[in-house]
């Protein structure tokens, strides 16, 4: 059984989208979650408060999901922190790149709320 | 227009709305546009580079529209607000994904910038190579939108 009580930081330049995912998770039953407009203020956020899974967009203006994933790794503090694309960038290199910097899963849109609950529960299962 | 860019583009507006909107529309013929104005009442507009260049446009008219953000969201929309631009703007980057996605497969490597979205009775539509574009008119039961694609191979076809 997976700790509902988790923190969930989205990270999206669009509001529909972090809407889009609140709403599955909040179905899931995660209500704990916070949300960051850009990669830059994702890493502030993660730099302030203790978050358990991170579920991140790719192109955002100043500082991508690809950016953000790779300051996670390079912190000492942050680098085990689950870290789930969630991206419309489909294309092989990006999913290879992606790997490289140690994401922990990718899911392309559009998807189903069960795929992205059942990556959720493969990262933290 | 090379026909793999128009199979590309329907099947993943087809993918993208039934799977995040749950909506299921119906694509009818595809047809020249020689002019800039839009064929709905909001549009979302993305360039793209690589292997092929030009824009793709997505052009809904508001009845529709208004379904589909209210059926992502799980909210009633009433008109054509931020919200709704906002959800236009994401639609139109992921029909951009899943179509960059199909070209792969066909061996060409497609990148997108990130969606404008402009709105309003008669507005125009600036595509990157300047047109004419290719339009696939879609129906739904809330009304149509509409594809609007201006795109060529880099290498010139």
């Amino acid at each position: 059984m997976m700790d509902k009580g988790l923190k969930i930081l989205i990270v999206d330049d669009f509001a529909t989208m972090r809407k889009v995912i609140r709403n599955i998770l909040k179905q899931i039953g995660y209500e704990n979650i916070v949300e960051a407009e850009d990669g830059a203020i994702g890493l502030r956020i993660l730099k302030s408060q203790k978050i358990d899974l991170i579920v991140c967009d790719w192109n955002m203006p100043n500082m991508t999901g690809l950016e953000l994933l790779k300051a996670v790794r390079a912190d000492d503090d942050l680098k085990a922190t689950p870290f789930l694309m969630v991206t419309a960038e489909a294309l092989q290199e990006n999913v290879v790149a992606a790997v490289k910097a140690g994401v922990s899963n990718y899911i392309v849109k559009p998807f189903t709320a069960e795929t992205l609950n059942d990556k959720i529960q493969k990262i933290l299962g | 227009m090379d026909v793999r860019f128009i199979n590309a583009f329907l099947d993943g507006t087809v993918d993208v709305l039934k799977m995040m909107a749950f909506v299921d529309p119906r694509a009818g013929k595809a047809y020249l546009k020689k002019d800039g104005v839009a064929k709905g009442d909001v549009s979302g507009v993305i360039g793209l580079t690589g292997a092929a260049r030009g824009s793709l446009a997505l052009s809904f008219s508001e009845p529709c529209i208004l379904k589909v953000v209210s059926n992502m969201l799980g909210e009633e929309q009433a008109s054509i607000n931020g919200d709704v631009k906002d959800a236009v703007g994401e639609l139109t980057n992921m029909v951009s994904g899943a179509a960059r996605k199909k070209l792969e497969a066909e061996g060409l490597s497609v990148t997108a910038a990130i969606p404008t979205v402009v709105s309003g009775g008669g507005h125009s539509i600036r595509h990157v190579l300047g047109g004419p574009s290719i339009i696939i008119p879609f129906e739904t039961e809330s009304g149509p939108f509409f594809v609007d694609v201006c795109l060529t191979l880099a290498n010139g076809s």
